[in-house]
C-alpha cells in the first residue's frame, strides 16, 4: 500500500488535485475493504434494525404516542449503529498494521483524517438510508417525507463521523479500545443529535420549514465546526 | 527522554520549593479565612429573601450563594482547562498538561457540588430533585464530558500519549460546550415545559428579589471561590509534579 503510493506522491503531490486524489485513494481502500468483507455495512443494518424492534416492545408503541416516540427511535438507532461501525473503523487499521503504512506513506496526515472521515460518512449514512424505508413502513409514517429526511440523516451522519473519527482513532491506543469511544463522543455530539431529532421530527409532522430554520443552522454549524477542528487536531493524535 | 526533561523540569520547581511553600501557605489561610466569612455571610449575615414564606424555602435559598460560587468555579476551572490545552498542544511543555489535568480535577469536583446543591435546594422548592431545565442538564453534560476526560487519561499508560489525547479531548469538549448551552436553550424555549424556572422567572418557581446584602454575599462567595479555586490549583500542581518526579525516579531506578 505504502509502496503503490509513493510514485503517485512524488508525481501529483502539488495543488489540489494531489490532494483530493489522496484523499480519493483512502476512501477506496476502505470501500475495497468493506466490499471484500462486508463485516461493517451488514452489521449496522443488522443492528439498527433491531433497536427499531427493540423499541417498538419497549415503548409498546401505539397510534397515540408514535408521532412523538419515531424520531428518538430513529435517532437513537442510528446514533448505536454508527457507534457500531466507527468503534470498528480503526481496529482493523491498527490490528493488521495498515495505520503505520498510512502514516509512512507521504500523504499529509489531515488527508488520512478526511479519507477516513468520508468513508465512515459514507458507510453510516448509505446504511441508514436503506434503513429509512423500513422505518417509514414500521412506524407508518408519510412516505413523501424520505427524501428530506435522507438529507438530515447525512447531515447527521457527517456530525457523528466528524468528531468520531478523531475519538475513534484515539480510542484504539488505549487500554479500553472500543469501550471508551460512546463515552467520549455521546455528550460532544449532543447539540447535533438534538438538532437532527428536532429536524426529524418537523419533517415527519409537516411543520413549516421557518420554525426550525435554526435548527438547521445549528446542524450545519456543528458540521462545519467539529469537522475544521478534527482536521487540524488529527495530526496531534497520530503523530508517533 | 521526556522523562528526563521531566525530571529536570522538577528540580528547577524543587529548588524554588523552598520560597514556594510560603505562597502555598499564604494561600491556604487566606482562603480558609475567606471561605468562614462567606460561610458566616450566607448562613448568618445575608438577610432571608423576602417574598419566600415557607420556612423551608427561605432556608434552602441560603444554598444559592455556595450553589453560585461553585458553578462558577467549576465554569472557570474548565475555561482554564482548554486554554491549558490549547497551549500544550502548542508549547508541549508538561507545565500546561498539569496545569488542564488539575483544573479538570477540581473543576469536576465542583461541578458535582453543583449538581448535588442545586437537587437539595430544588427539592423543598420546586418539590422535584430534578427537572430538564437548560441549567440542569448542561451541568450534567459539562460533568459527562470532563469524566470523560479523566477516564481517557486513565485508559492511557504512555504519559506523552496522555498528555496530546488529554489536550486534544478537552478541546473539543470546549468546543461543544457552548454548543450544548444553545441547542439545550432552544429545545427548551420552543417545547412549553411544565416547569420553566430559569426562563421565566416568577416567584412560584422560586426566584426572589435580590437585596443589596444578597448582592454583596453573592459577590464575596464568588470572589472566595476563586481564591479556593486559586489555592486548591497550587496544591494540585505541585502535588502532581511531585507525582511525576517519583514516577521519573521509579523508572530510574528500575532501568538502571
Amino acid at each position: 500500500m505504502a509502496t503503490d503510493s509513493i510514485p503517485t506522491a512524488s508525481t501529483a503531490t502539488r495543488g489540489f488535485g494531489g490532494y483530493a486524489r489522496k484523499v480519493a485513494a483512502i476512501i477506496g481502500k476502505d470501500i475495497t475493504t468493506e466490499l471484500r468483507t462486508k463485516e461493517m455495512i451488514s452489521a449496522m443494518f443488522v443492528f439498527s434494525l433491531l433497536i427499531i424492534f427493540i423499541f417498538n416492545f419497549a415503548f409498546d408503541l401505539r397510534a397515540e404516542n408514535v408521532q412523538t416516540l419515531a424520531p428518538g427511535v430513529l435517532w437513537v438507532a442510528i446514533a448505536f449503529a454508527g457507534m457500531l461501525g466507527l468503534s470498528r473503523s480503526f481496529i482493523l487499521e491498527r490490528d493488521r498494521g495498515v495505520l503505520d503504512g498510512l502514516l509512512l506513506a507521504p500523504v499529509d496526515r489531515s488527508a488520512i483524517y478526511l479519507g477516513k472521515m468520508i468513508g465512515n460518512v459514507l458507510f453510516i449514512s448509505l446504511v441508514e438510508i436503506v434503513i429509512l424505508p423500513f422505518f417509514i413502513i414500521l412506524f407508518n409514517q408519510p412516505s413523501g417525507t424520505l427524501p428530506l429526511l435522507a438529507g438530515v440523516v447525512f447531515l447527521g451522519s457527517l456530525a457523528f463521523a466528524s468528531v468520531g473519527t478523531l475519538f475513534s482513532a484515539m480510542a484504539v491506543h488505549t487500554r479500553a479500545r472500543e469501550v471508551l469511544l460512546p463515552i467520549m463522543l455521546f455528550p460532544v455530539i449532543i447539540p447535533a443529535m438534538l438538532a437532527a431529532v428536532r429536524l426529524t421530527s418537523a419533517i415527519l409532522d409537516n411543520v413549516p420549514f421557518d420554525e426550525v430554520s435554526q435548527w438547521l443552522a445549528l446542524l450545519v454549524a456543528f458540521d462545519v465546526i467539529f469537522i475544521a477542528a478534527s482536521f487540524m487536531l488529527f495530526e496531534f493524535v497520530v503523530e508517533e | 527522554m521526556a522523562s528526563k526533561a521531566v525530571l529536570s523540569q522538577q528540580e528547577k520547581s524543587t529548588a524554588s520549593a523552598a520560597s514556594g511553600l510560603s505562597w502555598g501557605a499564604v494561600l491556604t489561610v487566606t482562603s480558609g479565612i475567606l471561605m468562614l466569612a462567606a460561610l458566616y455571610m450566607a448562613l448568618i449575615w445575608a438577610p432571608d429573601a423576602t417574598n419566600l414564606t415557607a420556612p423551608a424555602e427561605r432556608y434552602a435559598q441560603r444554598i444559592f450563594y455556595f450553589h453560585v460560587g461553585s458553578a462558577w468555579l467549576g465554569f472557570l476551572a474548565f475555561i482554564v482547562a482548554a486554554v491549558a490545552s490549547i497551549l500544550y498542544l502548542v508549547t508541549r511543555r508538561d507545565k500546561w498538561d498539569i496545569w488542564a489535568l488539575s483544573s479538570v480535577e477540581i473543576g469536576l469536583a465542583f461541578f458535582t457540588t453543583v449538581i448535588i446543591s442545586g437537587s437539595i435546594w430544588a427539592k423543598p422548592t420546586w418539590n422535584v430533585w430534578w427537572t430538564w431545565d437548560p441549567r440542569l442538564t448542561i451541568s450534567t453534560i459539562c460533568w459527562l464530558l470532563y469524566v470523560g476526560y479523566l477516564m481517557l487519561r486513565g485508559a492511557i499508560d504512555n504519559p506523552d500519549r496522555q498528555a496530546r489525547f488529554g489536550a486534544v479531548y478537552a478541546l473539543l469538549a470546549g468546543f461543544s460546550v457552548p454548543l450544548n448551552w444553545m441547542a439545550i436553550r432552544w429545545w427548551r424555549t420552543i417545547h412549553p415545559a411544565v416547569i420553566a424556572p430559569g426562563n421565566n422567572a416568577d416567584e412560584s418557581m422560586g426566584s426572589f428579589g435580590m437585596s443589596a446584602n444578597i448582592q454583596t454575599t453573592l459577590l464575596f462567595c464568588v470572589i472566595a471561590f476563586t481564591v479556593f479555586y486559586i489555592t486548591l490549583m497550587y496544591h494540585r500542581i505541585n502535588l502532581e509534579q511531585l507525582q511525576r518526579r517519583v514516577d521519573t525516579l521509579k523508572q530510574r531506578l528500575l532501568y538502571r
